[in-house]
């Protein structure tokens, strides 16, 4: 590399924008603590209509997977990603999201090898080590427990 | 004041992927893969049950959440019919959510178009 490029990358490097962790992570902590609030109204909401608690709570996550869902399809889940980031993601309404998102992406390449095989370009990755791991953790725990 | 607790600890949970995704080249797919398995392992350890018990939806809204129900129900199908019912269990309790997902996924893609 010649001094003058060597210069040059230094310069580039300089102003490349470095990520603001605390803002990031501030932001990623009130919008992530924020929806789970919102499923703990479910919730409690379905507690309240006298359904048995695990129930309940697989009933909170297919709510909030619908509105993560819904509001990727209105193209507001996205104006929320930006400012939440692993906030948004990490919860199950950003599961439902990468979903629909990869689905309307690759609409345009037809409904079957477009869309319905496009879709879990990241659920399927989640479904698939979920699933893994489930499987050797929960035989584990089984052969401790029994 | 579960409200707090669920605000607090869902908080945190995500907030510590955040950290992850800024230091390090790692994709927020990557990251709801180890969250995944993660929530997976600290099942079998019976770990999760007491965050869930202690954080509510905090703990149960998160991805990691998926590794738990996935794994929760392996074990429970276990208990009751063993070695044979080993596969029988995944989608005990994760089914709903997941055939959720797809559902909901699918027919709101058809429904609306990316913003251009």
């Amino acid at each position: 590399m010649t001094e003058q490029s060597q210069a040059y990358q230094k310069l580039a490097q300089d102003h490349i924008p470095k990520p603001n962790y605390l803002k990031n992570t501030v932001n990623a902590f009130w919008v992530g603590g924020l929806i789970c609030v919102v499923g703990q109204v479910f919730n409690n909401w379905f507690i309240a209509q006298g359904i048995a608690k695990s129930t309940a709570g697989a009933y909170t996550a297919i709510t909030m997977i619908f509105i993560g869902a819904l509001l990727t399809g209105l193209g507001v889940y996205d104006e929320i990603g930006k400012v939440g980031g692993a906030g948004s993601a990490i919860p199950i309404t950003g599961f439902a999201n990468t979903i629909v998102a990869a689905a309307m992406d690759f609409k345009a390449e037809g409904y079957v090898l477009g869309m319905a095989a496009q879709m879990y370009k990241i659920a399927g990755p989640v479904i698939t080590y979920g699933i893994t791991s489930a499987i050797l953790a929960g035989l584990v725990q089984w052969l401790i427990w029994r | 004041m579960d409200y707090l607790i669920a605000f607090v600890v869902g908080g945190m949970i995500v907030a510590i992927g955040q950290v992850i995704f800024d230091t390090t080249k790692l994709t927020m797919g990557h990251i709801m893969v180890i969250y995944v398995v993660t929530g997976s392992m600290l099942t079998a350890l019976g770990i999760y049950d007491r965050i869930i018990q202690f954080a509510g939806a905090g703990a149960s809204l998160p991805v990691s959440n998926f590794g738990y129900v996935l794994t929760k129900g392996v074990y429970e199908v276990l208990l009751a019919e063993g070695w044979a019912g080993v596969f029988n269990g995944v989608f005990q309790l994760a089914g709903g959510p997941i055939a959720a997902a797809i559902f909901f996924g699918f027919i709101f893609a058809l429904i609306f178009r990316p913003k251009a």
